[in-house]
């Protein structure tokens, strides 16, 4: 079964094809329902490729599928092949189950839309891509499906793109991650100049045999972090992800929550034997940008009234925990963490999006609240999320989190002062969002608010296509922590480590690693902190936002994400417009100048050359005249002939 | 004439792709003028006739032979050692066949709107050069075609052009002239100076670069002589601005053939008569070409941002593109030259094609301007997608075409270039820069009133489309059976190259991989320095 896995990435691609060919004939739900279909039929050869891996002993689950040799020329050989293996598969199982969630509550959402089809040919593609990006079995087959979904996110992002902003969203979001595909580029440049092969089994081969060098090895893995800060929306690269909140939300949910803005921790996960060779400033490099992208975005989240936005930074700031957690060598926190995080984020963003559904179209928080009385349905799923995401026992995001601060702590203390206080701030603007949106007064009944527009204007709960994944997700981000229990609490220890012992064949660094240090002795101070600051961060936003006893902080400089965006959007427009227009005009007046320069000089040369053929023959008799004169005068008198 | 084929071997595929199109446009020129569709007629046949010829040309091609096939040699004037010698390898192959293919649909599918019966047959003549050009293994008989190609595309730009086209045409023909001046007194004392070592005058190609051996400023004094010629041509920075005059004034069919197969008799030059000539000489001077050309990936990307219309734009990004083959062509590594070869094939098909969508905006909308655009994609989706896909490719997705040959072209020379690389693969970032604000400008948004009733592609439109897009996502996804057939050519050049210059052509890349290597010690230590500076840019 596992030599079917090509399966996975042939039915999306079987129903992109379809609807390129026949879009315009299908009726609208029925466009929907056939790429929806499509996604869970993946999902299901997933699912029979994992049960197939899992009957197999654990050094024989790494089956590499080659379909064609693709870039044959000389030394380098690159084949279009998969690599079904345990983080291949668990990455399949989790991008599939809940793109295929995402896709069903989108034939709700996308309900009435004048380009209902077309927005699923994009949702195929994207999913194909994604699906080539984590059963690529070298660089190059990921780097296909990796700048698969830029392009898709690109089209996705801009789908409504007669407005201007969501236009300019769509561009930013392919640029910014073009920035990061150059260090990939040169990663794969640098590999097979060193193995001489793209492939992951020669890299991490070479890299596990001894035979990578530490120089090779900390290059690679930082081009590489350049590329996965890119894709993964981390520092310096974040900017196009709060941008890209213009596409549709089922977009928001599928690029931000599942797949796309995983790709980046996926790939270091992937070649984590190289970031185990390299010197040791290369995963404290990663460790470190993941956890300042984490606190500079929760920061930025504390003051976002756009309700997307919020989750948008909140992205970043869980992204950066996924860095952090690659970085202390955390790699199996880190995928257990993007699983959950896939989970409770993608509920929160389609919660969001049945909002925003239900309010017609609003987007401000401020507008807002008491929301649970009119979507019963999406208020308690929302909920779900926010205390999965808040860290509060036993929902998901509690162990992953945890597990993710464990072990970084074994590794440096300000890091996991910087983790936890984002810990922190992640319930308190998670806390702040659910009050804003479902409790407290209703502040879109104020007609002030120019809410008159709607007329006689009543939320109401989204239809049973739309609350049904998310009944679904809530269900999942209650309970998703089983698969990778602790061994605290007498939990059983058959019941326990699960997806770290069967990531092991690809993933050597466990919890076995850090056993005796000092944070591995204070485990459950551990849990007491992290549960201690999700309950405080809880409370504190319950305090200011619903009872209002503690004034609101939020500073303006939070609010506009520490003018980091509004700086670059500056730089491009004025000295990086600059030198562009400086080079056009350089060019047109200094390289062309010189040319029409030649030109204009041969030209009048040759007008002033002209003036002698006057025609006189006088004139021309004189000149001979004079010139003999001149030559007999040279003659005799310089030369002194005669 | 098809019957005579039957002998394989005897037939003269190569000069009947040359003879047939000047026959075809002799008989263009007979017809009556009162009657253009007889005209269009025999263009067409003609024009087909060739396409069947190449194509039977690919499909007969032998993949695992790296010398020169079908070949047909005559003597032609004797006591100057000049000869009809016509010859195809996996580097002129495609390049062959994308001439022969381009054509027929440009005749097809575009409409010169006046004057039908000469605007055909110079198309008809212009492609009798090119192919002349691609397949001649002659000095003199490359220079004969090399400058046949000029009169035709002279004439096709200021007959056939936009406004400022005779001020275009005549700039275009002046700086090209000028280039081959110092070719044609390259080849000549090429020959007069082989002569020596061959013990007989002769202009063959093959001759003079197996047997002759040039001593070292002598080759690198000619290598410059052909270099300048070919630096026009490709354009090199800063030779180039003949480029955006000619492209934005000539007609569409002029602008797809001039980007899809004219440009690359520069940088099929440099392969043919620089490398295969002149090896030590190239090696020598490398740096040089790699700088220019890295410095064109850059500033033809950064002066196409800036470009106002849109036929300007895209004749800047082939200034960048054509970098790139540069890059690849002086970076000696078979990976590196297989990229440049397929890049030239590459940029004429989505260069091309971009070029007929922006005819397809001025014929509907009588302006290039990207200002005057706007919204074309809610009025025209089908319209649009097509020129998003183009678009996609030119910008290198993998996928399609486009980066198949730029990756190539940059793995391989990395190892030998890395620098000059590294700057290139930043230029792969600018790429998209140029042409999404483009696309958002002219697509995106909503049409105002002079653009509300742009008219959606049409069918015949789409017809001369499809074949630019098969190709696009064919060579993307499934590039292997054009590999196969360029890279033991190029293999032989990288290989002829090597035994004549100091260049290590075999790059050991399997350093790290099983055994270490202590010979490439020193190189490891390099490795360290470059990981600090790249870290700085991460």
């Amino acid at each position: 079964m596992a030599d079917l896995v090509w399966l996975i990435p042939a039915f999306p691609l079987f129903g992109f094809l379809t609807l390129l060919l026949l879009g315009r004939r299908f009726s609208e739900p029925l466009a929907g329902y056939f790429a929806t279909a499509m996604v869970f039929v993946s999902w299901i050869v997933a699912v029979a490729v994992y049960f197939d891996l899992v009957a197999k002993p654990e050094e024989e689950r790494s089956v590499t599928v080659t379909l064609f040799s693709w870039l044959p020329v000389g030394d380098l050989q690159i084949d279009m092949a998969f690599l079904a293996d345990p983080l291949s598969i668990t990455m399949c199982l989790f991008v599939l189950g809940i793109g295929g969630l995402i896709h069903l509550f989108a034939v709700g959402y996308m309900h009435g839309d004048p380009k209902f089809s077309k927005f699923f040919l994009y949702l195929s593609l994207f999913i194909f891509s994604m699906t080539l990006l984590v059963l690529g079995e070298n660089l190059l087959v990921t780097f296909l499906g990796w700048e698969g979904v830029g392009t898709c996110s690109y089209l996705l992002i801009s789908f409504w793109h007669t407005r201007e902003s969501a236009a300019t969203a769509g561009k930013k979001a392919f640029i910014t991650n073009r920035v990061g595909d150059f260090g990939v580029m040169l990663a794969m440049f640098l590999a097979f100049e060193s193995v001489g092969s793209v492939s992951y089994s020669a890299l991490n081969g070479s890299a596990v045999a001894g035979t990578l060098s530490a120089a090779t090895a900390s290059a690679i893995a930082m081009l590489l972090l350049l590329g996965a800060t890119g894709k993964s929306a981390q520092l310096p690269l974040y900017v196009w992800l709060p941008d890209a909140m213009e596409g549709p939300t089922p977009v928001s949910a599928l690029i931000h929550a599942a797949t796309m803005v995983t790709g980046g921790v996926f790939l270091l996960v992937r070649i984590n034997p190289v970031i185990t060779v390299a010197a040791d400033w290369v995963p404290m490099s990663i460790a470190w940008v993941g956890g300042i992208t984490a606190l500079f975005a929760a920061t930025i989240a504390v003051a976002q009234n756009d309700i997307k936005k919020v989750l948008a930074y909140s992205t970043v700031s869980q992204i950066g925990f996924m860095m952090l957690a690659v970085g202390t060598g955390a790699y199996v926190a880190a995928i257990f963490h993007m699983i959950t995080h896939a989970m409770f984020k993608a509920l929160l963003f389609l919660g969001s999006g049945s909002v925003i559904h239900g309010m017609h179209d609003e987007q401000d928080m401020r507008k807002m609240g008491a929301l649970r009385k009119f979507m019963p349905i999406t208020a308690a799923t929302f909920i779900v999320g926010w205390l999965a995401i808040a860290g509060v026992p036993p929902f998901s995001g509690f162990f992953s989190k945890d597990e993710i601060l464990l072990f970084t702590l074994a590794e440096s203390v300000p890091l996991y002062v910087i983790g936890i206080t984002t810990a922190l701030l992640t319930a308190f603007y998670m806390t702040r969002q659910v009050m804003m949106v479902f409790f407290g007064e209703a502040r879109w009944k104020d007609p002030a608010e120019g809410q008159e527009a709607h007329g006689d204007f009543k939320p109401h709960e989204s239809p049973a296509i739309m609350w049904f994944p998310l009944v679904v997700l809530a269900g999942l981000a209650a309970i998703g922590g089983i698969i990778n229990l602790p061994g605290l609490f007498g939990i059983p220890s058959g019941g326990t480590h699960r997806l770290e012992e069967w990531l092991h064949p690809v993933i050597a660094f466990g919890e076995a690693d850090i056993k005796g240090t000092f944070a591995y002795d204070n485990k459950y101070v551990l849990v007491a902190i992290a549960v201690a600051c999700a309950v405080g961060g809880i409370a504190l936003g319950w305090l200011v936002y619903l009872k209002n006893r503690l004034k609101p902080i939020e500073p303006v400089v939070f609010a506009r994400g520490w003018y980091y965006d509004t700086a670059i959007s500056w730089f491009m427009g004025n000295p990086g417009r600059e030198v562009a227009q400086g080079v056009a005009d350089f060019d047109a007046n200094v390289v062309d100048g010189a040319v029409r320069g030649v030109a204009t000089a041969v030209r009048a040369t040759a007008s002033e050359t002209r003036k002698a053929q006057t025609g006189y023959v006088r004139q021309y008799a004189a000149v001979v005249g004079v010139g003999v004169v001149l030559l007999l005068t040279w003659f005799v008198v310089i030369r002194g002939i005669l | 004439m098809l019957a005579a084929g039957g002998a394989a071997g005897a037939f003269p595929i190569l000069s009947a792709l040359i003879y047939v199109p000047i026959v075809g446009a002799i008989c263009v020129l007979l017809t009556k003028r009162s009657r253009p569709e007889f005209a269009k007629l025999i263009a067409l046949l003609v024009s087909v006739t060739t396409a069947a010829m190449s194509i039977w040309l690919l499909a007969s091609f032998d993949t695992g032979d790296d010398g020169f096939q079908f070949v047909s040699q005559h003597t032609w004037i004797k006591q100057w050692g000049i000869g009809w010698h016509l010859g195809v390898d996996g580097i002129s192959l495609f390049m062959v066949v994308l001439t022969g293919l381009l054509f027929p649909i440009v005749i097809a599918g575009i409409d010169p709107h006046h004057d039908e019966k000469p605007y055909l047959a110079w198309m008809l003549m212009l492609q009798a050069g090119v192919m002349g050009s691609f397949l001649s293994l002659d000095l003199f008989l490359f220079f004969i075609f090399f400058e046949i190609v000029l009169v035709p595309m002279y004439f096709l730009i200021g007959g056939w052009g936009y406004e400022g086209r005779e001020y275009a045409a005549t700039k275009f023909f002046i700086y090209t002239m000028l280039g081959s001046a110092f070719m044609l007194v390259g080849l000549v004392t090429t020959a007069w100076i082989a002569s020596d070592d061959l013990g007989r005058v002769t202009f063959d190609l093959v001759d003079i670069a197996e047997g002759a051996d040039f001593a070292t400023s002598t080759g690198r004094w000619l290598f410059f002589a052909f270099a300048i010629a070919f630096a026009v041509k490709v354009p090199l920075f800063p030779l180039h601005t003949w480029l955006p005059d000619a492209h934005t004034q000539a007609p569409t069919a002029g602008s797809v053939v001039l980007a899809g197969v004219m440009l690359k008799l520069g940088t099929y030059g440099f392969l043919r008569f620089g490398l295969y000539l002149f090896p030590e000489a190239s090696v020598w001077s490398r740096e040089v070409f790699l700088t220019l050309a890295v410095i064109g990936i850059i500033y033809g990307a950064l002066a196409a941002t800036m470009q106002k219309d849109l036929k300007r734009l895209v004749a800047y990004s082939s200034v960048a593109h054509l970098g790139f083959i540069v890059l690849g062509t002086f970076a000696f590594t078979s990976q590196a030259i297989t990229g440049s070869v397929l890049q030239m094939v590459n940029h004429g098909v989505s260069t091309g094609a971009l070029f007929l969508f922006v005819g397809w905006i001025y014929e509907r909308r009588k302006t290039r301007q990207i200002a005057e655009l706007n919204g074309l994609q809610q009025i025209a989706p089908i319209f649009a997608a097509g020129f998003l896909v183009v678009m996609l490719s030119s910008i290198g997705v993998p996928g399609l075409n486009g980066f198949i040959g730029e990756y190539l072209i940059l793995i391989g020379s990395f190892t030998t270039a890395r620098w000059w690389t590294v700057v290139a693969t930043a230029g792969v970032i600018l790429a998209a820069l140029y042409l999404l604000w483009a696309y958002q400008r002219v697509f995106h948004g909503t049409p105002d009133e002079d653009n509300k009733s742009f008219p959606e592609l049409r069918f015949k439109e789409g017809l001369v489309l499809l074949p630019f897009l098969v190709a696009i996502v064919f060579t993307g996804v499934y590039p292997k059976p054009l590999l196969d057939r360029i890279e033991p050519s190029v293999e032989r050049l990288v290989t002829h190259v090597a035994a004549n210059s100091d260049i290590d052509a075999d790059p050991d890349y399997t350093t790290q991989f099983g055994m270490p290597d202590d010979s490439h010690d020193d190189e490891e230590g390099s490795d360290n320095e470059s990981n600090d500076d790249e870290e700085g840019e991460g």
